[in-house]
């Protein structure tokens, strides 16, 4: 399989802090990479750059063979990378059916496109079907503030693939979720990405997550990948065992709610 | 299908009502009604930047300049025609707040609220210390002709505010048709979520601009209709922060609820200006400032919400 996604010598500084040192990652299509680490590792660091958040200080981004170095995130999305956020970032006043077809309405708009009606059938149809295949159909009219933190996440995931994105980048989707929620939704997710034929990785903190959907880990420390491999040998790798999984566990033994920024 | 919308249907039903009754009201109702119309088109820019969650302290830039474009061409190329005047003060202020806007589209909240109000007080600085610009006395403006016919008088404030409210129809109307487009949605998302906007694949700047000189164009039209309804441009009572601040205040009477709440807002406010003026000359502000607290209050959806409010209880009963 070819690499979609190659990301080369990258580097992000913040003063004197490195955020990013020397990362270099090859994607191929159709992978789901797990991306683990500590709070603070560089996981959403580098995810930000790849999308376009955050400029690198140093090195290459190239997807489908374009340099996507630096450029901003409506250039990236438009170029097929989408992604979901830690925090579900929806339209709140909007119902769940509103946020999916302005969500649609722009991905499938260009120049002028953009001032045609925003409710014309085919949008309108396949709003629809992506409710349905998310299973949040129940919510369709409900205003996004008043949803419970499962479907937000679901719609702010669903919002991202609209665009019919070839690599998806989700910050950690089951962040929030509750025990019971976070295999049904992860279930839902996969099931319906798998459909689209979409590449994804994803930042994870539950490792049963990690080794239950992906076929690929990377593990972050100090802004470093410090193991690359499935996840059968990542988590038993001992670098992983010590600045990963050690933390996390510490993590989770002393923090009451699950999720944080990386 | 445009007129499958009942926004629509209920415009065109306006736009026929007034116009008929323009030629039977008597003429201070034709007055208050030509005052509140023009100053309704600014309203209406202002009410799609406002769902954007934007707000203007320096509106007044654009309706001046439109007014001043209108009386700068009569008075210094004896422009007369209606049209000539009308496209003058939409491009003047169209063209300077497509300039602007490439500064004011990158800041949002009491940045960009203040960014505006500092750009109309160097108008209002310039006209004032200008003796070739009227200075603090403007210019008097008279009544324009159309297609080369003068009307003086009644005959000829008929015929501005037919103009007037044909315009007005076609400007909401077009607003209306761009609410409902995707570009027009993004008043929404962006006030909502900016963030999710750009990650969506569309430039929230641009977005900002758009919107930001259709207001402008909206205003300079606004300024055109007033300069030539009132026969008179000054720079206190057109290009003043008081004047951005009625702009804004009239915004907030109509609510942002239906593309037909500016023209009914800034009629009520036409209203209540002249009779608070008349019960009180010298404290007329503080009814106007009074009616402010009461719709904040109490109607922070506008006079617009109390329509709903009224049809939903009819509908229930």
């Amino acid at each position: 399989m070819s690499a979609i996604l190659r990301v080369e010598n990258l580097q992000k500084t913040f003063g004197a802090v490195t955020a990013a040192k020397d990362i270099n990652v090859d994607v191929d299509a159709g992978e789901i990479v797990g991306i683990i680490g500590a709070n603070g590792a560089g996981k959403t660091t580098f995810v930000n750059m790849v999308t376009g958040y955050l400029k690198p200080s140093d090195g290459r981004i190239r997807f489908l063979g374009r340099d996507i170095t630096g450029l901003a995130p409506r250039h990236v999305t438009r170029a097929g990378i989408c992604r979901s956020f830690q925090v579900s970032q929806v339209f709140v006043t909007m119902s769940v059916f509103d946020n999916l077809l302005t969500a649609l309405g722009i991905a499938e708009s260009r120049g002028l496109g953009m001032l045609r009606p925003l409710r014309r059938a085919e949008l309108l149809d396949r709003c629809e079907q992506i409710l349905e295949r998310y299973g949040i159909g129940e919510y369709r009219d409900q205003p996004a503030s008043q949803l419970p933190q499962g479907v937000r996440k679901l719609l702010d995931i669903a919002m991202a693939v609209v665009a019919r994105p070839r690599l998806l980048l989700l910050d950690e989707p089951t962040s929030g979720i509750s025990v019971e929620e976070k295999f049904p939704l992860m279930d839902l997710v996969m099931e319906a990405l798998k459909a689209d034929d979409v590449t994804v990785l994803f930042i994870e903190h539950d490792m049963e997550i990690v080794e239950r959907y992906v076929g690929r880990v990377l593990a972050f420390y100090q802004g470093e990948i410090i193991c690359d491999a499935p996840p059968a040998e990542a988590l038993v790798d001992p670098k992983v065992q010590e600045y990963v999984i050690g933390t996390e566990h510490h993590r989770e033994t002393h923090a009451p709610v699950e999720g944080g920024h990386a | 299908m445009l007129l499958a919308d009942r926004t629509v249907q209920g415009l065109t039903v306006a736009l026929v009502v007034l116009i008929a009754a323009g030629f039977f009201i008597p003429e201070w109702m034709l007055n208050q009604l030509l005052f509140g119309f023009s100053r309704a088109l600014a309203v209406l820019g202002l009410m799609v930047l406002w769902r954007t969650g934007l707000v203007s302290f320096g509106h007044a830039l654009y309706f001046g300049l439109g007014a001043y474009s209108v009386a700068l061409l009569q008075k210094n190329w004896g422009v007369t025609d209606f049209f000539l005047l009308l496209i003058a003060g939409v491009f003047v202020a169209s063209l300077v707040g497509f300039l602007l806007g490439f500064i004011i589209r990158r800041y949002r909240d009491i940045f960009f609220a203040m960014l505006n109000l500092a750009f109309s007080m160097i108008l209002y600085g310039i006209l004032v210390k200008s003796e070739p610009l009227g200075s603090t006395d403007g210019f008097a403006v008279a009544q324009p002709t159309f297609l080369g016919v003068a009307l003086e008088g009644t005959p000829g404030k008929l015929a501005l505010f037919v103009a007037l409210c044909i315009f007005g129809y076609f400007a909401a109307v077009a607003v209306q048709l761009y609410l409902g487009s995707t570009l027009g949605r993004l008043t929404t998302a962006i006030r909502d979520n900016d963030i999710r906007v750009e990650y969506l694949g569309y430039s929230v700047e641009q977005a900002i601009h758009v919107k930001y000189v259709m207001s402008t164009a909206l205003t300079g039209a606004a300024g055109a209709f007033m300069a030539m309804a009132l026969g008179q441009v000054d720079p206190d009572s057109m290009v003043n922060w008081t004047a951005s601040g009625e702009l804004v205040f009239v915004t907030i009477l109509s609510g942002p609820g239906s593309v037909a709440a500016p023209f009914i807002g800034s009629v009520i406010f036409e209203l209540l200006r002249t009779y608070a003026f008349e019960l009180v000359p010298y404290a007329w502000q503080m009814i106007v400032g009074g009616t402010l607290l009461l719709i904040i209050f109490f109607l922070p959806g506008g006079v617009w919400s109390l329509l709903s409010r009224v049809r939903g209880a009819r509908t229930e009963s």
